[in-house]
Parts: structure tokens; C-alpha cells; sequence
């Protein structure tokens, strides 16, 4: 688990952040999902914050400022999805840092039927098409205006 | 302040034009030299190679110098624009970052004043561009198909890319409305060619291709220019450009990696910086002579900013479709290109049909079209989505209006503390009129196609080309360089990138950009004895 230290953040952001992070993206058992609060998400969000630092701590501050982390568990889900969509920049950066490490956890592209590796070197397959499909085209007659003397 | 040996010509700008225009020249064995702002990039610098390979987009390969921030870029002011600014700055310059879609300008585009009576006439013609634009697909290696009724005659030394189950998708939709397609002109290339492998299908191609499959000018052009001799350094940033007592220009100032000042004396100079990079450095040579930047007694230089507004559609299909894993762009359609006297506006665009994205890619831009909620339902929305969008980009002719220009930042700098470009633009009543009927018409095709969740991209944030700030013409009045891209103010200052361009076409401007640079340098080897004499 990534502490507090590496991340730059605090350990009541680290908890305000595993909090929403469960909320936007719950775990689905039946659909083999884990929740982006899971552990090793969650690290790799905290890892790799690089330059959304900044903006992921002012919008953790604004969350815990709207009492997010004391909050029932229902109205925290109201508040978070509430501020997610009012939130501006700093709602959107965090938003993005946690679909970009969730849409890259292994167990969660194998869910989703996606290969879990990046695509160099081995690239991906992708099939030639039906080329039938342009014969009807094929047959039109030239229609670009020709500005040529005499052509146009 | 370092003063180096003269060289015979300068080329400020590796990208585009700045390669070719390189390229061409080398046979003279005139003395080149290069200077760009940016660094090589290595194959293993691409996001491609790695797990966060779309995360990066977000940050140091995003298209965007502002969101980059690298300490090679310069930032560009663009709050007073709906549409924001792409580049990238490093040796192959935008070739690095764009989606090698490479259709070219149409001859109509050339005669928009004679033929729907808007904006300039272009000095020269399509035809004076046809063999620059076949030397350039050779020497980019571009696949595509001959045969397309809706452009002139060509020949792609390569295959196009295939189809794949969006191409197929579109294809059927197309033919159902009885509408122009057909397989897009590329730089990917689809068997070896060069030294270059086929693709394989990273699917990534905007943010550098890792495989080299996708042309670059670092990876075509520049090996051949510096095989040749000329001389290319990396890390150099050109601060202006100074003249001699004669008026002419006598180099640049440029600071090294180190951030020491340099002088740069040439015979001559040559400009491939981009429709931002080339008027901001023509204005930050303001001199006694020149009060309102170099080559600027027009009063054109930075106007008639032309930016490509690109709508763009997406809509799903219940099928799988290819998703991320294959070239971006994979067909156009010409059928509304040319003026139609019916509709409400004049002029036209080319309609780009797109591949889908990665799951980080979908996730990002489907939660901010507000397809995909966050909480309890955002698995099963997310399931409908991955591998089954499809989009079509809208590539309007921007029209050139003075009121749409690059300026000087009063404040805004660059690492270097050179002040930063800012753009003011606005879309034109025209263009408005032709992104609706666009859209209109794209929305016609996802529904041919059996999509759902149709929407428009809530952003015009993308492409943003950067042409017509320095525009071409016979009149020195009206335009900044004539028509084989020499100043009119300065004769021994040339101008190749896509400032110079008269009007935008409703296609990627690579293509052309670089046919005009082959064209200029051709023109220089003709007119050696004279080339500096006055018109």
C-alpha cells in the first residue's frame, strides 16, 4: 500500500479519496469487477499522480470541506456524484486519474475481454473487411470540380 | 554571445516542412542547418510501449503544448478561442503527433474567389502542386487506393489499411444512403516500405507510433537530408531574426540547451515553424525597420488564422467493432466537399471516419458527453460502449477573416522567457452553417448504420491546424510572401509551413503543407543565380 509520504497526499485525503473512489466505481461481483478502491488501484493512483498532484489535492480538500468523509454512506454517494458533476477542473482531473488506473488494472480489462498488456510490441489483429462493399462507388463518375480551362 | 560560422541557408523548424524543404535543398550542397526547439524521440519514448500508454495522453503526449508543459514547448494563449491549439515540438514536429490522415487540398481549393466568389484566389494552382504532392507520398510512403471518383487521379505506392468491422460498418451505412466513401489516403504503412515494417495495429497512432510504421519526418525525411549533409540541431530555440544594413536577413538569435544566447549568421533564411510558431518569431523581430514585426508592412502577418472547426459525432452499434486496435482514421467521404448551390453556405467538408479508443480513452470521453454515469450503473453502461463506437469527424473549410489572428502575450513567456503566442478566433457564419449541416449528415449515417446514443462532441478542442497567418500573394499589400514563398519585405527571408496558405480546404493540411515546402524549394534551385533579386 502506498503511503501518505509517497504520494504527497495526506492520510485523510488518502482515506477521503479510497471513500469516493468506491462510490463512482463500485465493485460488481457478478461481473468479475473489482472497485476503484481497491488496494491496488488505489496504489496505483497514488503512485502515479505526477503532475494532477495539485489539482487532485484541492479537489479532495473541497470534498472533505463538503463533509464527505463524515457523511452516511448515502448521502455521501449523493454528495460525491453531485460534486463530481459541479466540481470544474479539479472534478474532472480526478475523475480522469481514476478511470486511467482503473481502465488499466489487469483483472479489470480481463473482465472486460480486453488483452491487459500495452500494445507494443505485439500490436492487435485487425481483419481486411468486406473491399465488396465499394463496388458502388467504384462505379461513380468522377465529381471533384475540375478548374482546369475547360473543365469546370 | 556565441557567434557561429555563417551558414549558406537556416531552416528554423524540423516538422513538416522544415524536413522537406531540407530534403530538397541538400542537392545543391548549398551549407544547411536546422534548428528545432525540441529532441529526438526515441521509439521507446512512445506511450505505446508501456501500461499507461493512454494515461500519457493526458499529460506529457497530450496534443496540446499547454497541457504537455514540456520545457521544449511554448505555450500559446488560446482563452480567447473556442478551439485550442495542437502541435508538438520536437524533431518531425507535428508529423509526430498527427493521425497520418493525408488527404490533399482539391483543385477547387485553389480558386475559391473565381469559382463561390468568397475570400482569395491562391497564386498558384493544383496542378503546379501534383508533382511535389507524388514526390512527397514517396518519400512519406503513404497507402491509400486509386480509383476515388471524388478526388484526382493518384497513386499510393502502398495498399489502403483495411476495412476492419468499423470500416465495414461505415461502408454499409454509406451505401444505404447512397453516399461517397472510400478508403482514406494514410501515412501508416501497410507492407514494408523504406526500411519501414507494416503496421501492426498499435492503434495509438496520434501520440507517436512506437512501431515506426506511422511516417514521421524524423524517420523519412531527415535521414536522407542528413546523409545528404545538412546539419540538424535539436535543442535550439530561435529568439528572432535579425537584419543586416541591407535589409536582409542576417540569421537568427537562438538560445542552446544550456539557455546561453547564440548567433546564427545565414545567406538565407528559411521558415517551418508552424501558422503559430512563424508569425509569433516574425513578430518577436520587431526592429526599427520592421516596428510591427519582420516582413509585416502588410499588416498580415498572425491575421487570417484558420483553425479547422471539427465537429464530431459518435454513435454505437450493437456489434463489436474494432475499438482501439487499429488505425485511427480509416475512410473519408466526399460527397459534401464541393460548393452545392442549394445549401446555405459555400464551400464544404470532408467527412472522417474513425475507429473507437481504448477503455480509458471511451471512459473519459463518454463520462463527459454524459453517456457513462459514475456509481451502480456504470459497469453495464460501460459494457454497451468499449468496442462499439463509431465517429465521424466533420473537417470544415475554415474561411480566412483578419479578425482571427496570432498576437504577442504581454505577459505569457516560454522557458526561455521569449513572449508566448496568443490567439484570438472566432468561428465564422459560414463555417457555423457548415458544421450544422455536417453534423446533420453524420448524424443521417449513424443511424444508417443502426447507432444509438448519438451525440455531438461537446468540444472543438481538436484538430487545431494553424494555417493562414502569413498568406501568400502577388500583392505585397495583401499578402506576406509571393507566390514561391519568399517575404516581399525581405529577400533572402522564405516562408514554407502552413502559414502561408490563402484558405484551409476541409482536409488534414499535412499532405499539402509539404507539397508547397517541395514546391518552394524547387523554385529556390530554379532561381539560384537570382533568388535574392527584387521582384
Amino acid at each position: 500500500m502506498e503511503t501518505s509520504q509517497d504520494s504527497g497526499l495526506s492520510a485523510p485525503d488518502i482515506n477521503v479519496l479510497r471513500r469516493l473512489a468506491g462510490v463512482l466505481i463500485p465493485p460488481d461481483a457478478a461481473l468479475a469487477m473489482p472497485g476503484a478502491d481497491d488496494p491496488e488501484i488505489l496504489a496505483d493512483l497514488l503512485a502515479t499522480l505526477g503532475r494532477d498532484r495539485a489539482r487532485v489535492r484541492a479537489a479532495l480538500a473541497a470534498l472533505r470541506a463538503a463533509g464527505f468523509d463524515a457523511a452516511a454512506p448515502a448521502e455521501a454517494e449523493a454528495l460525491a456524484l453531485s460534486w463530481m458533476a459541479t466540481g470544474g477542473p479539479e472534478a474532472g482531473t480526478l475523475g480522469r486519474v481514476i478511470l486511467q488506473c482503473y481502465y488499466r488494472d489487469p483483472r479489470v480489462l480481463r473482465a472486460l475481454g480486453q488483452d491487459p498488456r500495452p500494445p507494443f510490441p505485439r500490436g492487435h489483429v485487425l481483419e481486411q473487411g468486406d473491399w465488396s462493399l465499394l463496388d458502388p462507388v467504384r462505379a461513380r463518375a468522377p465529381f471533384w470540380r475540375d478548374d482546369r480551362a475547360g473543365a469546370a | 554571445m556565441t557567434r557561429n560560422e555563417t551558414v549558406d541557408v537556416l531552416i528554423i523548424g524540423s516538422g513538416a516542412s522544415g524536413a522537406a524543404v531540407a530534403w530538397s535543398l541538400a542537392e545543391t550542397r548549398m551549407n544547411i542547418l536546422c534548428l528545432e526547439q525540441g529532441d529526438w524521440t526515441k521509439p521507446t519514448d512512445f506511450p505505446a510501449n508501456g501500461r499507461d500508454w493512454e494515461a500519457r495522453r493526458y499529460g506529457d503526449f497530450a496534443i496540446s503544448p499547454n497541457e504537455r508543459a514540456r520545457v521544449t514547448d511554448y505555450p500559446v494563449n488560446d482563452a480567447d478561442s473556442p478551439m485550442k491549439v495542437a502541435n508538438f515540438n520536437g524533431v518531425g514536429g507535428g508529423t509526430i503527433f498527427y493521425t497520418a490522415h493525408f488527404p490533399r487540398l482539391h483543385p477547387s481549393d485553389f480558386r475559391v474567389r473565381s469559382l463561390d466568389g468568397v475570400a482569395s484566389d491562391w497564386p498558384i494552382d493544383y496542378w503546379a502542386l501534383e508533382p511535389f504532392f507524388a514526390e512527397n507520398d514517396r518519400m512519406m510512403g503513404v497507402s491509400g487506393l486509386a480509383g476515388d471518383p471524388g478526388v484526382p487521379a493518384r497513386d499510393p505506392p502502398m495498399p489502403p489499411i483495411p476495412l476492419g468491422r468499423t470500416g465495414a460498418a461505415y461502408a454499409r451505412a454509406m451505401n444505404r444512403l447512397g453516399w461517397h466513401w472510400w478508403p482514406s489516403d494514410t501515412t501508416v504503412a501497410t507492407t514494408e516500405y523504406d526500411g519501414r515494417a507494416a503496421c501492426i495495429n498499435l492503434g495509438h497512432c496520434t501520440p507517436g507510433c512506437a512501431q515506426g510504421a506511422k511516417a514521421s519526418t524524423d524517420i523519412t525525411y531527415w535521414p536522407r537530408a542528413l546523409r545528404a549533409g545538412v546539419k540538424l540541431r535539436p535543442r535550439c530555440r530561435v529568439r528572432e531574426i535579425t537584419l543586416n544594413e541591407h535589409g536582409m536577413a542576417a540569421g537568427a538569435i537562438y538560445y542552446d540547451a544550456d539557455g546561453a544566447e547564440c548567433f546564427q549568421p545565414a545567406e538565407m533564411v528559411i521558415l517551418a515553424a508552424n501558422g503559430i510558431g512563424t508569425p509569433r518569431l516574425l513578430l518577436n523581430s520587431a526592429s526599427a525597420r520592421f516596428p510591427d514585426g519582420l516582413a509585416n508592412s502588410s499588416g498580415l502577418v498572425g491575421r487570417n488564422l484558420m483553425l479547422h472547426p471539427w465537429p464530431q459525432v459518435s454513435g454505437y452499434v450493437a456489434e463489436t467493432v474494432d475499438g482501439g486496435r487499429g488505425p485511427m482514421t480509416c475512410l473519408w467521404s466526399k460527397q459534401f466537399y464541393e460548393t452545392d448551390p442549394a445549401r446555405d453556405f459555400v464551400r464544404g467538408y470532408t467527412l472522417q471516419f474513425a475507429r473507437g479508443a481504448g477503455p480509458v480513452a471511451e471512459a473519459v470521453d463518454s463520462l463527459a458527453a454524459g453517456r457513462l454515469p459514475w456509481g451502480k450503473g456504470h459497469h453495464r453502461a460501460f459494457r454497451a460502449l468499449l468496442d462499439h463506437r463509431l465517429r465521424i469527424g466533420i473537417a470544415c473549410e475554415d474561411l480566412p477573416e483578419e479578425h482571427n489572428r496570432v498576437t504577442l502575450d504581454p505577459v505569457l513567456t516560454d522557458s526561455n522567457g521569449i513572449p508566448a503566442a496568443k490567439i484570438h478566433y472566432r468561428i465564422g457564419e459560414n463555417t457555423r452553417r457548415m458544421m450544422a449541416h455536417g453534423i446533420a449528415r453524420a448524424t443521417e449515417i449513424m443511424e444508417a448504420a443502426g447507432a444509438s446514443q448519438i451525440g455531438v462532441s461537446p468540444t472543438l478542442n481538436s484538430p487545431g491546424h494553424l494555417l493562414g497567418t502569413a498568406r501568400m500573394g502577388t500583392d505585397p499589400e495583401r499578402s506576406v510572401v509571393n507566390p514561391w514563398g519568399r517575404c516581399h519585405d525581405v529577400r533572402n527571408l522564405f516562408i514554407v509551413d502552413g502559414s502561408i496558405w490563402v484558405t484551409s480546404g476541409g482536409v488534414n493540411p499535412t499532405s499539402t503543407i509539404q507539397a508547397l515546402a517541395l514546391y518552394i524549394a524547387d523554385q529556390i534551385k530554379r532561381r539560384l543565380a537570382t533568388l535574392f533579386d527584387p521582384e
